[in-house]
């Protein structure tokens, strides 16, 4: 549409020279330099700790480098605040949100720059902006929705849609598909590709390599705070980028699949259960070593299903663990019938990130620990050994878990709902926000949890995942298990079919 | 006591200093209220002779007893990302309550000694019931605790006016000198409110950091979702952590009590102010998750030194107490800010 209009706003042209970045004693940027041209899009790949991020936010005014310059349109620069940084057209959109809960949707995409009729507010152009803001985006939301009420791709969309009415020459964009659907991430692509006609430089940090490839021009690469190279996106090959990535061969991201003994007596089996206004009448079993995977877009009911069947929502229906008929009223009834639960919201629900490591792997097993009186000595014991077993990479071991990396959060994480030993453990997203090292070793992880017994539940939005590590896929749509695939009927579209109804002979 | 602490910073280059600040920074803090007890000490001993004698300490810490009693379950409270603004009132109804029964039992009982033992462990009775009121209001009714014990602390206190009819409450003289000796007595020196004090603090330490259900205060006050879905059972310890204070409030009241032997409209006024300052002075942050039981009771016996202090000398008036402790609990608060 706005081909033709030629470019509307003036991109951002920004360079890096010599850029140091210390935190202390440590320095997480070497001396990164390389510059970026207006009106395309960069893929900025590395691993987590590659010192993208602080780079992005040095960029955006959120912190200052320790020496080095960064020049934007052949101007030295030094932001003082992200505020200066948007008075210069960058915008940060953040992997974390930044929206005020209590504010509507309108209110927080003016907060700070609130269009003023005299003194008073004009709610009406706010109204009305937001509104476009948000179609641009593709989300069909009232503006006057407050934020809590939405659903976490719903606020990511939002803040995206903050950034594009501010009138950015630069977006800077941290895994804004992690929480996406692959239809609400089509259209945000398809904004990416708007603005980039309309001259905007797009920085896309990303780990889903299959979208780097779909939409940059360029990819850079850092690793270790280090630039270690750039290329035309058409150039290289996802494989490529990997391995300049992790700066080795990725011989295989998934292990490969282990047999099921099909004679074994299922450990989980529900039967027809309902979660009022999120699931209906759903009907699943997983066998002791079998990986069952739940696709479905975001809002189809997985979590919440999940959620009721483990009794923290209100649910009906017949759940058998073991062969047993159970009904289980919360969290800790399920963990004491050998059923656990990992969140996808890690830093919400899954870790205590002010605690130190060893509180939070034993948390959810503390009564063994009692005898009466805690054990420390033990639970130190229990931490090594859970450090070890599951690659926990960490300096010490009386840190925060809020300073270890996003990946071994998620290891911590996933000890920590294992510590219980469960029978049967659901994982909700496990590799949110992981770089592609730590997802390997979380699939083999999982992988040898399962080959030593374990029942395994994979909630999972990357259908990549699902397909190499899934024994079989229950694909969920609107509340409905509409499919449960094998192994041999695996694959992308066939999942996304049943995921989005358009595959009538689904249900 | 500073010189150690400062060592680090100057020894390493200037790189690491970031680093060292903030370490410093945080265990400078984590010492803070010992260093505030110690400097008040010395400035209380420059300033007025009497102030380090045995005695007069001796007389700070059993003053210091009923309030620090009161912080040690207020600190658990706190912890938990809660509040508790109705425990003045809660010891002055309590009090109340306990003079009453005792001067029935003295005659229904015909044993003035059971009948005041009876009231002692009524008054924690009580003290447990009206924390397990307030658990359940909080936790299953899901009412803000601030408006729960706000409300309780109007009720308590007017109830208490009701039945002393706007006077005192007071304990029959043979019982008042049966019960005396509870907070009058003394073992090896030191009177019983202060060892009652001691081992309360020891019981709520040991609790805090040895049991599985101390950890679960810490981890709900820290991030109560993230407890919840590692299946702790955030109702049952809210309502636990309630009544522990209130168990708490019970105890202070049974040896303040056979003090004055009455209860009056201002028994325990503002002790809600100095519980809570205790807590906050003592390093625990108010939005839950961190604080010590150690730090609560230096935090009590440094609130206890300034109105000592203020007693013995002439810079303050005495009754700007309440005023200083106000200006600390704010002082404190500011400084906590950067650990927030």
């Amino acid at each position: 549409m706005s081909a033709n209009k030629g470019p509307a706003i003036s991109g951002a042209a920004v360079s890096f020279e010599g850029v140091v970045k210390r935190f202390g004693p440590v320095e997480v940027l070497h001396e990164v330099g390389f510059a970026l041209e207006p009106g395309r899009v960069y893929g900025l790949l590395g691993e987590n700790g590659a010192g993208k991020s602080t780079l992005m936010k040095i960029l955006a005014g959120y912190e200052r480098p320790t020496t080095g310059r960064v020049l934007v349109d052949g101007e030295e620069v030094a932001f003082a605040s992200s505020r200066d940084a948007e008075a210069k057209g960058i915008v940060l959109i953040h992997q974390e949100f930044n929206l005020a809960e209590d504010l509507t949707v309108a209110g927080n995409i003016y907060l700070g720059h609130e269009p003023k009729k005299g003194w008073m507010l004009d709610e009406r152009a706010m109204r009305e902006g937001a509104t476009k803001a948000l179609s641009q985006v593709g989300l069909n939301l009232d503006p006057a929705t407050p934020v809590k009420r939405l659903i976490v791709a719903e606020k990511q969309l939002v803040e995206i849609a903050k950034a594009v009415s501010r009138s950015a020459r630069l977006l800077i964009m941290d895994e804004p598909t992690a929480t996406l659907t692959p239809s609400e991430a089509g259209r945000l692509f398809s904004l990416i590709a708007r603005m980039r006609d309309e001259g905007v430089t797009v920085i896309y940090i990303s780990h889903k390599l299959d979208e780097v490839e779909r939409i940059t021009d360029e990819v850079i690469v850092m690793r270790d705070g280090r630039f270690v190279g750039r290329s035309a996106t058409r150039d290289v090959t996802r494989h490529d980028m990997a391995t300049m990535m992790v700066g080795r061969e990725i011989a295989d991201l998934f292990p490969p699949r282990e047999r099921v003994d099909e004679t074994s007596q299922p450990a989980l089996e529900v039967g027809n259960f309902s979660v009022p206004g999120w699931a209906q009448a759903a009907s699943f079993s997983i066998r002791p070593g079998e990986i069952l995977g739940f696709a479905g877009l975001v809002g189809a009911g997985r979590t919440e299903l999940f959620e009721g069947i483990l009794g923290l929502r209100p649910g009906q229906g017949h759940v058998r663990l073991d062969g047993r008929d159970t009904t289980l009223r919360s969290l800790g009834d399920a963990a004491r019938h050998g059923l656990t639960y990992l969140s996808e919201d890690r830093k919400g629900k899954g870790l205590h990130v002010d605690f130190g490591l060893r509180p939070n792997l034993t948390l959810m097993a503390l009564e063994r620990y009692a005898t009466p009186l805690l054990d420390p000595a033990a639970e130190r014991k229990a931490l090594e050994h859970a450090v070890e077993e599951f690659g926990i990479r960490t300096g010490s071991l009386s840190v925060k878990a809020s300073s270890l990396s996003g990946g071994n959060q998620q290891k911590l994480a996933l000890a920590k709902v294992l510590h219980p030993r469960p029978k049967v453990v659901v994982l909700d997203e496990p590799t949110r926000g992981v770089d592609v090292g730590a997802k390997r070793e979380i699939y083999f992880l999982i992988q040898r949890l399962a080959r030593q017994g374990l029942a395994v539940v994979v909630i999972s939005s990357e259908l990549i995942e699902l397909i190499g590590l899934a024994h079989r896929v229950c694909v969920m749509r609107a509340g409905r298990i509409v499919a449960t695939l094998d192994e041999s009927e695996l694959d992308e579209a066939t999942m996304i079919a049943h995921a989005t109804g358009t595959r009538r002979d689904a249900a | 006591m500073t010189q150690p602490d400062a060592d680090p910073a100057t020894l390493t280059p200037g790189s690491r200093r970031i680093q060292n600040e903030s370490s410093l920074l945080s265990r400078l803090s984590s010492f803070g209220p010992l260093i505030g007890l110690v400097a008040l000490c010395i400035a209380g001993t420059l300033l007025n002779g009497d102030f380090a004698q045995p005695d007069n300490l001796i007389n700070i810490l059993t003053r210091t007893a009923f309030i620090g009693i009161i912080a040690i379950g207020m600190c658990f409270v706190i912890i938990l990302g809660g509040i508790d603004l109705s425990v003045g009132s809660m010891a002055a109804l309590i009090a109340g309550c306990v003079i009453m029964f005792i001067n029935w039992a003295g005659s229904a009982f015909g044993s003035p000694l059971l009948a005041v033992v009876a009231g002692a462990a009524l008054a924690v009775v009580l003290g447990a019931i009206f924390g397990l009121l307030h658990g359940l209001l909080i936790a299953k009714g899901r009412i803000e605790p601030f408006i729960v014990t706000l409300g309780a602390l109007g009720i308590y206190r007017a109830y208490l006016t009701y039945f002393a009819d706007g006077g005192a409450l007071t304990l029959g003289n043979d019982l008042a000198d049966i019960y005396a000796p509870v907070y009058y007595g003394s073992l090896v020196g030191i009177p019983y409110p202060v060892w009652i004090f001691l081992a309360v603090a020891l019981v709520g330490a040991l609790i805090l950091n040895k049991t599985p259900y101390g950890r679960y205060v810490q981890a709900i006050g820290s991030n109560e979702a993230v407890a919840r879905y590692a299946a702790v059972e955030v109702d049952r310890v809210k309502i636990l952590t309630y009544m522990l204070l209130g168990i708490c409030v019970g105890i202070a009241t049974l040896i303040y009590v056979p003090r004055l032997g009455s209860a009056s409209p201002t028994t325990g006024l503002l002790w809600e102010l100095e519980a809570i300052a205790a807590v906050i002075v003592g390093g625990a942050a108010l939005k839950g998750g961190s604080g010590t039981v150690i730090g609560t009771v230096v935090g009590a016996i440094l609130l206890s030194v300034i109105s000592n202090i203020l007693n013995l000398t002439s810079i303050i008036s005495v009754y700007l107490n309440a005023a200083v402790q106000g200006f600390v609990i704010i002082i404190v608060a500011f400084l906590q800010r950067g650990r927030r």
